[in-house]
């Protein structure tokens, strides 16, 4: 009884269901949305949001937010791609520590004013989020990295694969999610993320370093980013100072809240950011195919988020309501 | 006794909060393999102390010896390395982790990125928790478990972390008899083994049960420190007490007239039972006993914030229905909070909004505020409360504590209140702006206003109230008019005996 009602009550389960409804109301009116063909958009259309979902979700579940992360990503990525534009010679595989340790720094100074300063990561990262694409104008003058001067081992990463013909940057996606699933629950810093988001007050009482779990999880989500940097001008063949990352933030907490990490820290699980960032894929992927205009497509995708949110809300009451009546 | 060996010498702990001092220079020893109490009334120091020596707070002044070698003990994770844990009056637990995780979290040793090694930690749950007796799944999370089941935990945690000295604040309080006596097995096993235990507890027959040695902490001092067994029970109480009557506040000689409040049978399980009292006009009747014992909740339930689940409650001589505080209100009840800063002041808003807080209709009466109104009875009531302050635009929470509290009385009496309820009132304001509240109590007594005063400090119960109802864990234990009430006495009833949760 116990096992069968976690199953059912399990936030995950919900977003599957939602998942699947979805998938085959859409079906029902495009056929071809239902094929391994769609299946790959869908992916395609993931691995970033979900790479930075990832990071995200341990953010919050720590009880901050990291709003900067669309901006680490434009700067990681442009680093990246200075490199390569003034260095074509250098072996490409470098700028992957690159742009990671760039996001780590970025977000080390994040953490860095919300431990030393004590500043609401809310304040700080929305700072960042400006401070960082206007340095990333700085250092590019403004100017656009052409598909010309990324390597094309990099930009094939988008498209040839190892196995199964899943491309590298999915597989990568999927790394990090494996990773993020062990960091979660099976590393003491994992479990310290946890505790400090579900009680703030409680953690150092109970020997919690507060001030080094903040950082690592604010170099984490920097990290993270710089890797979804370099992903991106492998994905899209260029980086642009001003559009590369934008609004990247808002795509990622939208997944990461459908999946059911609490704004109010201490709940969330990587499985359910997961299928949050295939819901949203989804979600995306359906959209041209049903042809609606691009126009209206903002409005669509930030509605279907506030229902996604509201059935969740609803099903977890009364999910909440009979584990009570039952007595626990 | 004498030639144990010393666990901890604390010599000269002091400590200051904002310019406060709530300890003076304390000396204590510890034996090792002794249970010791620490005793004393509310505010006496007590969970200051032992949070000292948790590493929470840092004294003022003031050297801690453990096993003869100084130790500084900066932070909870030094008093953790050190063996010292403290299982805290408030379950300090994360409601979102497991129980499992709750008892080991933050247990010293592997790095960050070291594994989390479930099954141990399963395991050694499980293993605490059979201790305790307590069948609960450990790895169900934390919250929706009882206070008294978030105690266990709390006190497997202690059990888990091996520690030396176990300091418990007030364990017992939501325990039944019979976890009570499981601890007290536990407790007496693991002096045996040679470890030191606090205990703090209210209750002074759990006290002579378990303990050997016991302190008495007043006002921030260090009274006295005696094997139980040599000093009796009226001896500790008039120790705990011990100061003078202060004199500062004036008799009040209103008449006392018909009934305003009448409340029967009223009883919040879990919280109050049976709570029967009148209330007339013109009375002020004093509500004492500890912290804990139920006096808010009665307060609470009685303005409809958390109500009664049975019982009666006439108000004016009419049966009444309160379910929400607006229905209180309209009745012509006011409350004013304990909690001031988080149920009573609107802080970041100007005085005069918090002034007329509880009188919407009266500065809209088309339904728009007009500011002259607003203007005029927040003026009005400054003047009247001599409340001190720059501008009545100011954030109220600019205002000392004492003029805060003023400008709530102030919200409450323009509601033109029959029934004021006043919990705590002089809790944290000076005794200077004390005496013009107790002046303002009587002043309102003599208006008419029955009024029913909460207070943990017994001088001003004596001296204000024309009858004192004493609470000890959830029930009425003594009724004690005006000419036979003495400290003594209402310390008695404040006392409980039963060992009988609440």
């Amino acid at each position: 009884m116990n096992l069968v009602r976690n199953i059912l009550f399990r936030r995950e389960a919900g977003i599957l269901v939602m998942i699947v409804l979805f998938c085959i109301a859409v079906g029902l009116y495009k056929p071809q949305f239902l094929t391994g063909q769609s299946l790959r958009i869908i992916l395609l259309l993931t691995p970033l949001i979900m790479i930075g979902a990832m990071a995200q979700m341990l953010v919050l579940v720590g009880r901050h937010v990291d709003l900067s992360i669309g901006s680490m990503l434009g700067f990681s990525a442009m680093v990246v791609g200075l490199m390569y534009r003034e260095f074509p010679d250098l072996w490409w595989v470098i700028g992957f520590p690159i742009a990671i340790a760039t996001g780590a720094v970025l977000g080390i100074f994040n953490g860095l004013l919300v431990t030393i300063f004590k500043l609401p990561s809310i304040i700080v990262t929305l700072g960042t989020l400006s401070l960082y694409r206007g340095l990333t104008f700085i250092i590019s003058d403004a100017r656009q990295i052409n598909r010309s001067d990324i390597p094309s081992e990099l930009k094939l990463m988008s498209r040839t694969s190892p196995v199964f013909d899943i491309p590298w940057i999915i597989l990568i996606a999927f790394g990090i999610a494996l990773m993020t699933y062990v960091i979660a629950r099976h590393t003491q810093l994992g479990r310290q993320i946890y505790a400090l988001g579900s009680n703030p007050e409680a953690a150092p009482l109970r020997g919690i370093d507060v001030t080094k779990v903040t950082l690592v999880v604010f170099a984490l989500s920097g990290a993270l980013s710089g890797l979804a940097g370099i992903l991106y001008a492998s994905r899209w063949g260029f980086v642009n100072p001003s559009n590369t990352g934008a609004g990247f933030e808002f795509q990622v907490i939208a997944a990461v809240v459908i999946g059911g990490v609490s704004i109010n820290g201490g709940v969330g699980t990587v499985m359910g950011t997961v299928l949050g960032v295939l819901l949203l894929g989804c979600v995306a992927a359906a959209l041209p195919l049903l042809g609606i205009p691009g126009s209206t497509q903002n409005a669509i995708y930030g509605s279907v988020i506030l229902i996604a949110l509201l059935i969740d809300r609803s099903v977890r009451q009364r999910g909440a309501a009979s584990i009570s009546r039952g007595g626990a | 006794m004498v030639d144990a060996p010393k666990l901890i010498e604390a010599r000269g702990i002091s400590k200051q909060f904002g310019g406060v001092e709530v300890l003076s220079d304390i000396d204590l020893d510890l034996h090792a393999g002794e249970i010791h109490a620490l005793i004393g009334e509310n505010g006496a120091g007590k969970s200051t102390f032992v949070k000292i020596l948790a590493g929470v707070h840092t004294p003022t002044r003031g050297s801690i010896k453990m096993n003869g070698d100084a130790v500084n003990v900066t932070s909870p994770i030094a008093a953790q390395e050190l063996g010292i844990a403290l299982i805290h009056q408030e379950p300090v637990s994360f409601p979102d982790l497991s129980v499992a995780e709750n008892i080991v979290m933050g247990r010293k040793g592997g790095g960050l990125l070291s594994r989390v090694p479930w099954a141990t930690i399963i395991a050694d749950a499980r293993r605490y928790m059979d201790m305790l007796g307590v069948s609960i799944d450990v790895t169900r999370p934390m919250h929706g478990l009882s206070i008294a089941n978030q105690q266990m935990v709390e006190i497997a945690r202690a059990l888990a972390s091996d520690s030396r000295l176990i300091i418990m604040d007030e364990p017992t309080a939501p325990l039944t008899p019979r976890e009570v006596d499981t601890l007290f097995a536990i407790a007496r096993q693991l002096r045996d083994e040679g470890r030191t235990i606090i205990f703090i507890s209210h209750r002074l027959e759990e006290v002579r049960m378990l303990c050997d040695r016991l302190t008495i902490f007043r006002d921030g001092s260090h009274i006295a420190t005696q094997t139980v067994a040599s000093i009796p029970e009226d001896e500790i109480i008039r120790l705990m007490i011990g100061r003078e009557l202060k004199k500062y506040m004036r008799k009040h000689t209103a008449s006392i007239g018909e009934t305003a409040l009448e409340v029967s049978g009223l009883t919040l399980p879990g919280a109050f039972e049976d709570i029967s009292f009148t209330l007339r006009k013109g009375e002020i009747m004093g509500l004492g006993g500890l912290v804990g014992a139920g006096r808010t909740d009665v307060a609470r339930a009685l303005f409809g914030i958390e109500p009664a689940k049975s019982g009666k409650i006439k108000v004016g001589g009419r049966d009444a229905k309160i379910q929400r505080p607006p229905d209180a209100i309209d009745l012509g009840l006011a409350f004013v909070p304990e909690d001031r800063a988080g149920h009573g002041i609107f802080g970041t808003l100007p005085v005069e909004h918090n002034i007329t807080a509880a009188i919407p209709g009266k500065i809209a009466p088309s339904g728009v505020i007009s500011r002259a109104l607003e203007r005029g009875f927040s003026r009005k009531s400054v003047d009247d409360l001599s409340i001190r302050l720059a501008s009545l635009n100011q954030p109220i929470v600019e205002l000392s504590g004492g003029n805060q509290q003023k400008a709530i009385l102030a919200r409450w009496l323009l509601t033109e209140p029959e029934v004021l309820i006043l919990d705590e009132p002089t809790r944290g304001i000076d005794i200077g702006v004390k005496a013009e509240f107790y002046d303002m109590i009587g002043d309102l007594a003599e208006a008419g206003r029955a009024i029913l005063l909460i207070s943990s400090e017994l001088p001003e119960l004596l001296s204000l109230c024309d009858r004192i109802l004493v609470m000890a864990e959830g029930r009425i234990t003594a009724e004690i008019p005006r000419d036979e009430a003495n400290q003594e006495k209402v310390m008695q009833a404040a006392v409980p005996r039963s060992g009988i949760a609440a």
